[in-house]
């Protein structure tokens, strides 16, 4: 098979610049050999053998539609530029090889499972670039932005290098911040036998403090038994997960939830994030053999969703003018809460409009999936490779576009600047506190 | 030579076909075991869910976005199958040489399904060479499997109605029918295998573990 033309601008990322220096076959040879070997096994085999290239999988892909139809965007010539010749040559590729492969499987794939739906076999494409991604972790191949933050989570336990005093200070300046609005807001720490812990991801107390003011300010309105861990464990991210460091990366789900074990909760609620919930609820009980969490898990959205249906939290004035929404795929296409978030949306909001396709169909918006961790380097080609996702916003005419996930936060801002579509971006939560109804008793 | 590929031949070419079939599936059994993941994550209800929204034309909307696609593969993988199993002379050959027959298709619509799958390979091949994703993902390979698929029908056709040479094209035709059902364990022909596990992980995995839909 020839090998795919591909035409992209030259990027420059030092850990993989340097790294690929530092290949030799042998040791290409060994990893790929051992992952394989070791790694996977029904899966990955049952697919290439059934793969008929038949290309069916290409209009899934918001790269390749965006990118002019580029094939070299394509999802099986994703996997025909990197798996297939590991494997076939049984692992006897060369230094170039595996750089092209790290940068297919990190920058240019956001393994999103779009693709798995438009595959008439279900073959999980997406899964065959996280093996990829494995391969090149283990042959130190990682983008330097994403594996910095790697470090961080097996250093500290958070993706950003928060150390334990500034956690607690963010948290301390954060309840100050609620009680401008509600007196009696608190952020209870370390409570035991609470009946929810609450998690965040390691960004929230790095670059957006209010948030955390905000989930204050609606626990003491929905009059909410919770708490937050006042150690490490309190961050739910995990880009180990998205980089290939399995090991780390079950360290770090092990360490939240037992963190959620140890404060004795009901259930932990997390906060708008779509890798972070896929990390907690999926590939890291499956990597740690759970079939599930031990202590339930809850995403945003769901808890909103009951916090407005069971009148918990009440509307007092809805969002005006047109307001749509991001579905994010880790929580959507990959968790079915597409129903729930089109209730708290309309319950918020006097004119929510929905996006075309929307759900489970929606396009990834090109930072999840570690993509955007990748960092500055890559930005360019991440936002141009999602045209589609800045026409689709665009068709709905909103002024707002609300996103329950970080990384489609930043990704869809970047959109948003980059085609100059002139909306805000917004968490849920943003939209909830300018609309919910405060009881006169708690007012300030 | 016509005994010798009607008789012996055509034997080890079902043997072959069977028992390759059932090792290339317990050896995918075996991996899958191995994968731990895999077998807990299946279930009845969101596998048959997956297969009725993938088997039935039209019941996802994915095939709906690919109408004539959809109708060209149907049409295709219909009468491949069903065509030869339910043809009066292939059914009357089994039961002089088993002693096992049943009921059989009109010979002239049979006739009409090799020209379907005829066609339809000519549209596989239309595509393969036209669609810039699919020509990247070619290789010789895939002219050899649309080959090892066509070659049955085309001989078929020609050896039934006549054309030329009928005892040679009797022949051929057999050798490429046998060739059919040994390739299909061992190429990626082996999609008629897995068609229903890969359909059904999936499935599974995307309604029982993802809370979601997998068309
Ligand atoms: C009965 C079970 C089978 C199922 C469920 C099945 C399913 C599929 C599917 C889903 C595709 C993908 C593209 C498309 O939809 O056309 C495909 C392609 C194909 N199938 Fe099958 N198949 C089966 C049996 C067979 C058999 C027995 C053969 C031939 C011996 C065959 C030959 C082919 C060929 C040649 C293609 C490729 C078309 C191309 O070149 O793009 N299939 N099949
Ligand atoms: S970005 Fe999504 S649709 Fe594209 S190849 Fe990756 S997983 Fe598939
Ligand atoms: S749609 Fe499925 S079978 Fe076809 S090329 Fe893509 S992965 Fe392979
Ligand atoms: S960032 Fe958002 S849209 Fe993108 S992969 Fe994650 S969940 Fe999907």
């Amino acid at each position: 098979m020839k090998p795919t033309v591909v035409k992209r601008d030259l990027v420059e990322d030092y850990a993989i610049d340097e790294g690929v220096k530092k290949l030799t076959p042998e040791r290409i040879e060994k990893v790929v050999n051992d992952v394989i070997d070791n790694e996977t096994a029904g899966r990955l085999w049952t697919y290439l053998n059934t793969c008929i290239h038949c290309g069916l999988c290409a209009e899934a892909c918001q790269w390749y539609i965006s990118n002019d139809r580029d094939v070299s965007y394509a999802p099986v010539t994703k996997v025909k530029d990197t798996i297939w010749p590991m494997i076939e040559k049984k692992g006897k590729v060369d230094a170039e090889f595996i750089k092209r492969a790290a940068v297919i499987s990190f920058t240019e794939c956001s393994v999103c499972r779009r693709c798995g739906m438009y595959c008439p076999f279900g073959i999980d494409i997406a899964y065959m670039l996280l093996m990829v991604r494995r391969i090149c972790a283990r042959l130190d191949m990682v983008p330097l932005y994403l594996q910095d933050t790697v470090h961080s989570h097996a250093a500290t336990m958070n993706q950003m290098w928060v150390k334990p005093d500034e956690w607690i200070d963010t948290l301390q300046w954060q309840e100050e911040e609620a009680q401008g609005y509600v007196p009696t807001s608190r952020i209870p720490l370390e409570k035991e036998g609470a009946e929810i812990m609450y998690s965040v991801i390691g960004p929230e107390p790095k670059f957006l403090a209010q948030l955390l003011g905000n989930i204050s300010v609606i626990m003491k309105v929905a009059d909410q038994d919770w708490t937050m861990p006042a150690y490490a464990g309190w961050d739910n991210s995990n880009m180990a997960m998205y980089s290939g460091d399995f090991e780390v990366m079950a360290r770090v789900e092990r360490l939240h939830h037992e963190t959620a074990q140890r404060l004795k909760v009901k259930k932990i609620v997390m906060g708008e994030c779509g890798h972070a919930f896929r990390g907690a609820e999926y590939d890291g009980p499956t990597w740690l053999g759970w079939m599930s969490p031990p202590i339930p898990l809850i995403h945003a959205i769901e808890f909103y969703e009951e916090l407005l249906r069971t009148g918990r939290i009440k509307i007092a004035k809805k969002i005006e003018g047109p307001v749509t929404v991001q579905d994010p795929c880790n929580v959507v296409r990959n968790r079915g809460l597409g129903d729930k978030l089109r209730y708290i949306m309309n319950a918020v909001c006097e004119d929510f409009v929905d996006v075309s396709p929307n759900k489970r169909f929606n396009y990834c918006c090109n930072a999840g999936g570690g993509v955007i961790n990748c960092g500055p380097p890559w930005k360019k080609k991440r936002v141009e490779g999602n045209r589609i996702k800045a026409e689709q916003l665009k068709r709905t005419g909103a002024h707002t576009v609300v996103t329950p996930c970080h990384n489609c936060h930043s990704g869809i801002e970047d959109i948003v600047d980059t085609f100059k579509l002139g909306m805000h971006v917004k968490f849920f939560s943003e939209l909830l506190i300018e609309a919910m109804d405060i009881p006169a008793n708690l007012k300030a | 030579m016509y005994e010798f590929v009607r008789g012996p031949l055509a034997l080890i070419a079902f043997i072959i076909f069977f028992a390759g079939s059932i090792y290339r599936i317990a050896y995918m059994l075996k991996g899958a075991k191995k994968d731990k993941i895999v077998f807990s994550h299946m279930s009845w209800k969101h596998s048959l869910a997956s297969l009725v929204h993938w088997l039935i034309p039209f019941n996802n909307q994915y095939m709906r976005r690919r109408p004539i696609f959809t109708v060209v593969t149907f049409a295709f993988h219909i009468c491949l199958v069903i065509g030869p199993l339910l043809l009066l002379g292939h059914v009357m050959l089994i039961q002089e040489s088993w002693n096992i027959s049943w009921w059989t298709l009109s010979e002239t619509l049979v006739d009409w399904m090799t020209v379907v799958v005829i066609a339809g390979a000519a549209f596989f091949l239309y595509r393969r060479l036209s669609d810039p994703v699919v020509k990247n993902v070619t290789d010789s390979s895939d002219y050899i499997l649309l080959a090892i698929t066509v070659l049955p029908f085309i001989t078929g056709f020609v050896a039934y109605h006549q054309l030329f040479a009928y005892k040679t094209m009797l022949i051929i035709h057999i050798l490429a029918g046998e060739i059919m059902l040994i390739a299909i364990p061992f190429t990626r022909l082996s999609h008629m295998l897995f068609f229903a596990f890969t359909r059904t992980y999936y499935g599974s995995e995307s309604g029982l573990v993802r809370h979601s839909k997998d068309w």
